[in-house]
């Protein structure tokens, strides 16, 4: 059974038509990535995912639960955790009360060995830990972002194009985290833009154009498909 | 020593309007929205508390308690039946919605109250004394100013501890910032919005029945003015800042009873508002306000 499937999800803002009929599915222990061009629709699904957006028709489903009409906070409660396009950490709280938020709905006990975890994988934000989160560099929010998203211990972390706006070498960095986070076990769903360094991490990827799943497959077969060659990877 | 007096009775002065902008800050911060109602809340506290101890005969402090009881209460009704619904309409439909609460609750107040002054009892008393007299009974001190002054210190140091070292005030705080990202995070900001407006209406209560201790009469409009100046010392400090909050509060209580005392009771009012504007044209953040905030 599918850790996560949505079917046939139409989602709208108002009478645009962003999300036409999606289904996608993501196994336990998978990386699973959604390609695309700007505006296709990629985020648009995470947020139909996290609750944020409601599917005007179709289904999504989690451990076998309908996730329909679930409340965000509740859906982070049954162990979906999104780590949005733009970081959206609270650039006026340290970077320790960041990852504190990230566990909200953990029990209080077990919020000091998560920051120990994070602060392991990401030793840049112990150093900067009483640090306000604003007046860190994009690297360093980044991490941040995906390390509060962690603290939520999720079953699934859905990545928002964690590699937008950094500089190659701190792109590969974040690639290497998704695959050491992949080898610890963890499932995730990966939205990129780089499609190249999406689909070399991937086991499985779909492309969406304009709202619709146009093509899907394993990483390998993608990045081999003379279509996506000529319209993501650069011919 | 008038000089002197005029300084207390304006810190004890600006320590209430400090307590109403704290409630103001607190709502404007988190729901970024204005609750105009909020001044009527306090009316209700004041109302709520001399009925518990003129007409039932309640201890004062069961009256207080009963106060901050309903006004809690009140104040998570009105945010659930008026703003809420409104969480994705524009500022201005919500503003005008906090506008018509406001006159909701002075005309019911109109209506079960009666439009005859009520005279709030002192009970901020020892012995038979309302207050202490210093240096041959030049300077008075009342204790209604003295209790004042200590708990609007000690409400202000509560609330900079709650959203600095708890999980629910820095809930709070990420929610001001970005509801959805709070929401991403698994905090219910619903829950959170509602309880800020129930801190907000507690504070208002206490507020109302300090306010009503000073200055004795009580009418169905009583927290309206006071509810406009503190909007002011609020927006005056730094909207969405709680010492901003306190500060300009102070400042506005100081400022008013100087220009009584020293320039003109009558135009005191329009003295305190030109000095906000002149603040606000230097600094339109208010004086501790930090980065631009979203326009009203
Ligand atoms: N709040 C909104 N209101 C109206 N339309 C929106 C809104 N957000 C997104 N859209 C539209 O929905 C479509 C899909 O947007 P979405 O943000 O999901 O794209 P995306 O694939 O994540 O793009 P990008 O790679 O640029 O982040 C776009 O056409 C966009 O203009
Ligand atoms: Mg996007």
């Amino acid at each position: 059974m599918a850790l996560l499937k949505a079917d046939h999800i139409h989602v709208y803002y108002g009478s645009i038509h962003a999300v036409k009929g999606v289904s996608f599915e993501v196994n336990e222990g998978e990386v699973v990535t959604l390609i695309g061009a700007n505006g296709a629709g990629k985020s648009t699904v995470l947020n139909t995912v996290s609750g944020l957006l409601h599917p005007r028709s179709g289904s999504i489903e989690f451990e076998g639960k309908d996730l329909k009409g679930m409340p965000p906070h509740k859906i982070v409660e049954h162990g979906l955790a999104q780590c949005p396009e733009g970081r959206r950490i609270f650039l006026q709280m340290t970077v320790e009360d960041n990852l504190e938020m990230g566990a909200f709905t953990q029990p209080g006990s077990t919020i000091a060995g998560g920051i120990a975890d994070v602060y392991k994988r990401f030793p840049r934000l112990e150093e900067r830990r009483r640090q306000v989160a604003g007046t860190l560099s994009g690297g360093e929010q980044q991490m941040l972002a995906m390390g509060r998203a962690l603290m939520s211990r999720p079953k699934l972390l859905m990545l928002d194009e964690p590699s937008m706006g950094l500089a190659p070498i701190l792109v590969e960095q974040i690639f290497d985290i998704i695959r050491e986070l992949h080898k610890a076990g963890t499932t995730i769903l990966l939205v990129e833009q780089n499609a190249q360094a999406a689909l070399s991490v991937a086991d499985r990827a779909y492309v969406l154009e304009t709202g619709t799943v146009s093509l899907s497959g394993t990483g390998a077969e993608l990045m081999a498909s003379d279509k996506v060659r000529e319209a993501y990877l650069g011919g | 020593m008038s000089f002197l007096s005029n300084v207390i009775s304006g810190i004890s002065l600006g320590s209430i309007y400090a307590i109403i902008a704290l409630g103001y800050t607190m709502v404007y911060g988190i729901a970024k929205m204005l609750n105009f109602a909020h001044g009527d809340v306090i009316m209700v506290g004041a109302y709520v508390c001399f009925f518990a101890v003129s007409a039932y005969n309640l201890p004062p402090v069961i009256g207080v308690l009963l106060a901050v009881a309903l006004c809690t209460a009140l104040g998570m009704l009105i945010e659930r039946m008026a703003y809420k619904p409104l969480r994705q309409a524009p500022s201005l439909a919500v503003l005008i919605t906090a506008i018509g609460v406001s006159y909701f609750l002075q005309n019911a107040a109109l209506l079960w109250w009666g439009s005859d002054p009520k005279k709030f009892p002192a009970f901020i008393v020892v012995g038979e004394q309302n207050g202490v007299s210093l240096f041959g009974g030049q300077l008075r001190i009342t204790y209604v100013a003295i209790v004042t002054v200590v708990a609007c210190v000690a409400i202000m140091a509560g609330l900079i501890a709650f959203t600095g070292k708890t999980k629910m005030g820095k809930a709070m705080r990420a929610c001001s910032e970005d509801k959805g990202a709070a929401q991403l995070m698994g905090i219910n900001v619903n829950a959170t919005i509602s309880m800020t407006f129930a801190i907000g209406s507690a504070l208002a209560a206490i507020a109302g029945v300090l306010m009503c201790s000073a200055y004795d009469t009580l009418l169905p409009t009583t927290g309206s003015m006071p509810g406009i100046k503190a909007f002011t010392a609020a927006v005056f400090g730094g909207i969405g800042s709680i010492p901003g909050a306190f500060l300009g509060g102070l400042l506005l209580g100081v400022i008013q009873i100087f220009t009584q005392a020293y320039l003109s009771q009558e135009l005191a009012d329009a003295i305190v508002f030109a000095v906000l504007i002149v603040v606000l044209l230097v600094k339109p953040t208010g004086l501790l306000g930090k980065q631009i905030q979203e326009k009203v």
